[in-house]
């Protein structure tokens, strides 16, 4: 039925002057669970079965989505793109061209052990209660909170270049929340990352894996202990950021300026443009001979929130060198704007949030190849420094130069050993300079391939999935306590 | 970019579940080009036949239903042209059910019965699950509204070649001047209902215009944007001219150090930090000790001119004149002259912490209460000129970008400026700077308002919609210079 669907929208863009069209059929399940202090906060399960329609007429680009999957509502949809393509052309300077791409008649699926649609809610419930109730188990904690999220997408793909894409993708997330207000100051500590925790393309295992409740004392008893831990100090020094961290820092820092739309300008209006224009490439010192940074949609990168088979708009996934050894190698493309950088081919980065969004360029998982440090020695081999962990605050300018993160704890190094716990760690600084600062990397062994499931961009909004292995990294000479300084 | 702040973000997606919600970042439409402007997407017989399709299948003990509808339509450019034009159009039916004093909720975009009827089932199913909850009140029965008027005919009328056109005078323009022009033009219809078993009926639909744009010039930009359910009000050519002497004027930005500064800050620039603010007047996080406003209710944090009030029934408001459970929105005197005076109460948390409601509750179920989503601020009758020729030395801030909050409680918020930022000596604009980031205490800068403009409709890109004045602000902390 879904091929039928799409089939006829294809049939009725061609009919009214469609040049090129592809269809998305999209079904969407989702679960949501909460609690909040031993009460289940939200509770809801929701589905959408949509199709949205992506047609180029008289040289432009046309769209339109419609979850009235009647004959009727499917052609009028389809209809509607190549009016709206029409329109388009009222303001157009250049016919849009597309690189070559095969044609695929595919089935793709992300592999997961547990369907999290068939664990008893009461059990998920049960388990999140559980946590809850040993964070309050730790006096001074004033809120615990849990949650968990399931997403199952089913999604046919066509084109009238003959592609029929069938892909299938279960998610699953968890986290947990700690927070403590005492005097003037309001602390928290997350487990295993804030934004809801760890997300990725995984089956209920995920949460089983992390352990919540076996971590809940312990997040809970930090988050009372930053109250009469100092400020982190003000000044320049050597920071390590645990892999959590790390992952924010690759999406803001490499993820969105290497997205070539902002590059081209494309995003000047709302997420911003970037510094890293196309003279830069081959050419830019990014980050010193540590880093290589690849940007991998493959399942063999591991099943991270930019993991799939076939972008959205056909192409295979595709691991492409973002920074080998410290050097600016490549761009996140997609059809339309691979020949600006002088490829023949889309690297495969297109993706729309549900089936009434139009894809655009987006990370996939953009990584950080592990080093060869075990984290002990690299603590024991710093002098003086601060290690920070979890995510607290996130800003970065609409060019992608200079950035402020701020950590929920820190810790002091001196003389290679961890000693007291630093409130409030902040560091800002310039992306490349900061790159350029990476001394050391951690190996395999404490690599995580995170996934933020959140990460905002294009008009009218989307919400994406993208996914960042990292391990600790330690850098040098970065500034640290500005965001507290008076 | 990565999310907001999970309290607000979660807060606002919990709003836009239902008819809380206010402006319509999800709104979901069919381009009315097509459509030939059908008055209403679906008609209100559907709401009522989706409704009363729920109710029959329902085997809970109270039943509510929500059914949102959106058609919306956005033309966007770059380059001096249009590269993405799109419409989109959907339904959302979304059922709560309470069973043995137990809630939950299930929601679908499929309208035939064996839908509904799975719907309904999946909600009751969901509800059994798990342990009864401890402030469920009964559901609401019928209730009377005051009337909003919110939807205009020609809002919901625009075709793509109406928004095609306007973008194409805006473009030649950028060009003319060569410069180089990125935006959007959209325009919507939301409408939304609220039924319950127990007798409830809410209406309500509203139109949404909304066009933004950047020039681009060399080294520099400028951006203007506006947001009305009037499309009426809407003049792209005014914008584009705005971002464009903008963009111009902000060429060859020179560094200055970082520090203190007076301000001025243009209404789209106080909007955006000011609306970090608006989840801590909810009752809830006071009672969770995570708003700024703990221990801070009736002293006086703020400035004497500091007046805030959550007024749904401004003519520069917009949204539904009722709650996530159906409850009347009142208007709350928030801050009054300085000090924080009340909160929000949705019905659950106003029993337990023996209070009234004032209709600011979310839909049910969710763990974050309640929240304003119509602040008003009080204004005042300084113009910018005026604050900018009272200036010695200043920054003038056209907007602000990628704000994010450092600390919650002294409510530090961080983040860059944007789109042009203006340095000002002895009560004159003379040239443009590069861009700072600032780390200020929302409470102290709410303290340090020297001067304010009338307030306006303002929009920007991390907070919704509110009414706001300009304000010119002394001590303003500027922590750091980017590149640009
Ligand atoms: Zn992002």
């Amino acid at each position: 039925m879904m091929e039928d669907w799409a089939n006829l929208a294809l049939d009725t863009a061609v009919a009214r002057g469609a040049t090129y069209a592809d269809v998305r059929v999209i079904d969407l399940r989702q679960r949501e669970l909460s609690t909040k202090n031993g009460q289940v906060g939200t509770l809801v399960e929701s589905e959408s079965l949509g199709l949205g329609v992506r047609v180029v007429a008289n040289g432009a680009w046309g769209f339109a989505s419609t979850d009235r999957l009647t004959k009727q509502g499917i052609e009028k949809c389809a209809a509607e793109a190549v009016a709206i393509a029409r329109a388009s052309a009222l303001a157009k300077l250049h016919d849009v061209v597309l690189a070559p791409e095969q044609t695929y008649v595919d089935t793709w699926q992300s592999p997961f052990v547990r369907d999290p649609f068939r664990i008893p809610v009461d059990r998920q419930i049960g388990l999140l209660l559980e946590a809850d109730a040993e964070m309050r188990k730790v006096a001074g904690v004033t809120i615990a909170e849990t949650g968990m999220v399931f997403r199952r997408l089913e999604q046919w793909f066509a084109s009238t270049s003959g592609s029929r894409i069938h892909q299938l993708k279960m998610q699953s997330g968890a986290g947990i929340v700690a927070s403590s207000f005492a005097e003037d100051e309001l602390q928290k500590r997350s487990y295993p990352n804030s934004f809801g925790g760890q997300h990725a393309l995984r089956g209920y295992e995920l949460v089983e894996e992390l352990d919540l409740v076996g971590n809940a004392r312990r997040v809970a008893e930090e988050a009372v202990a930053l109250h009469t831990a100092p400020q982190c100090p003000e000044g320049v020094r050597t920071i390590l950021l645990d892999s959590s961290q790390m992952g924010l820092q690759i999406h803001e820092s490499i993820g969105h300026p290497i997205e070539l739309d902002r590059v081209l300008g494309m995003e000047a209006n709302f997420a911003g443009t970037s510094f890293l224009t196309l003279e830069k490439l081959n050419k830019l010192r990014y980050a010193s001979d540590h880093v290589t940074v690849v940007a991998d949609a493959r399942l063999e990168h591991g099943p991270g929130l930019g993991t799939f088979g076939y972008d959205d708009e056909g192409v295979p996934a595709q691991s492409t060198d973002i920074i080998r050894d410290g050097r600016f190698k490549g761009y996140l493309t997609n059809r339309e704007t691979a020949a600006s950088v002088g490829e023949k081919r889309s690297n495969g980065t297109m993706r729309a949030e549900s089936w009434n969004r139009l894809p655009i360029i987006r990370m996939t998982n953009i990584s950080l190849l592990p080093g060869s440090w075990k984290l002990d020695d690299l603590i024991a081999d710093t002098d003086d420094g601060i290690y920070m962990e979890t995510n607290r605050s996130w800003s970065i300018d609409d060019r992608r130069y200079h950035f402020q993160f701020g950590t929920e704890i820190g810790w002091e190094i001196k003389g290679g050993k961890k000693t007291r716990m630093l409130k409030n760690p902040s560091y800002s600084g310039i992306t490349t300079e900061f790159w350029n600062s990476c001394d050391a990397i951690c190996s395999r062994d404490y690599w995580t391939l995170w996934g933020t499931p959140n990460c905002g961009k294009g008009q009218p909004m989307q919400t994406m999935g993208t996914g960042h292995g990292a391990s600790p990294a330690r850098f040098r000479n970065v500034r640290v306590g500005i965001a507290f300084s008076r | 970019m990565a999310p907001r702040k999970a309290t607000k973000r979660t807060a606002k997606k919990a709003a836009a579940r239902k008819p809380a919600r206010k402006s319509a970042p999800k709104a979901a439409v069919r381009a009315a080009g097509a459509a030939s402007a059908a008055r209403y997407v679906v008609p209100r017989a559907e709401f009522e036949r989706i409704v009363e399709r729920i109710l029959k299948f329902s085997r809970a003990e109270e039943t509510e239903v929500a059914v949102d509808a959106t058609t919306d339509a956005l033309t966007r450019f770059a380059n001096n042209t249009i590269h993405q034009n799109v419409a989109e159009q959907g339904i959302s039916v979304s059922v709560r059910a309470v069973v043995d004093g137990r809630t939950a909720r299930a929601s679908t975009n499929k309208t035939d019965d064996e839908s509904l009827a799975r719907v309904a089932r999946a909600a009751e199913d969901l509800a059994r699950l798990q342990p009864p909850s401890k402030n469920l009140l009964p559901m609401l029965g019928r209730q009377k509204y005051e009337p909003v008027r919110r939807f205009y005919p020609a809002t919901g009328a625009a075709t793509p070649q109406d928004r095609a056109r306007a973008v194409k005078r805006v473009v030649d323009l950028a060009a003319g001047r060569e410069q180089i022009a990125a935006g959007i033009f959209s325009t919507g219809v939301s409408q939304t209902s609220l039924a319950t078993s127990s007798g409830l009926f809410a209406c309500h639909e509203q139109t949404r215009a909304e066009f933004s744009v950047t020039f681009l010039d060399g080294d520099s930009s400028g951006w203007a944007k506006a947001n009305f359910g009037d499309i009426s009000l809407i003049d792209p050519d005014a914008l584009a001219e705005s971002a464009s002497r903008k963009a111009r004027e902000s060429r060859q930005p020179t560094e200055i150090p970082a520090g203190r500064y007076t301000v001025i800050l243009e209404p789209p620039a106080v909007l955006d930090l000011v609306g970090f603010l608006f989840y801590d007047f909810a009752a809830t996080a006071v009672d969770d000790k995570r708003s700024c406003f703990t221990g801070r209710i009736g002293k006086k944090i703020f400035g004497e001119n500091i007046t805030i009030w959550d007024d749904v029934y401004n003519p520069l408001q917009a949204g539904p004149p009722f709650d996530g459970e159906g409850v009347p929105r009142q208007k709350v005197l928030l801050v009054d002259r300085g000090v924080p005076k009340n909160l929000v109460y949705a019905r659950g948390t106003a029993k337990r912490l023996k209070a009234k409601p004032t209709g600011h509750g979310l839909s049910l179920p969710n763990e974050w209460g309640e929240a304003p989503l119509n602040l008003v601020f009080a204004g005042g009758k300084t113009s910018t000129e005026e604050m900018i020729a009272s200036t010695e030395k200043g920054i003038l801030v056209t907007r602000f970008w990628y704000i994010r909050e450092v600390d919650p409680y002294q409510k530090i918020l961080t983040g860059m400026t944007r789109d042009g930022t203006f340095l000002v000596e002895n009560g004159k604009v003379t040239g443009a700077v590069k861009n700072f980031r600032f780390n200020q205490s929302m409470i102290e800068m709410l303290a340090s308002v020297e001067a304010l403009g009338p307030a306006v409709r303002a929009a920007g890109e991390e907070s919704f919609e509110m009414v706001v004045p300009a304000m010119k602000v002394r001590n303003f902390h500027f922590s750091e210079v980017t590149k640009f």
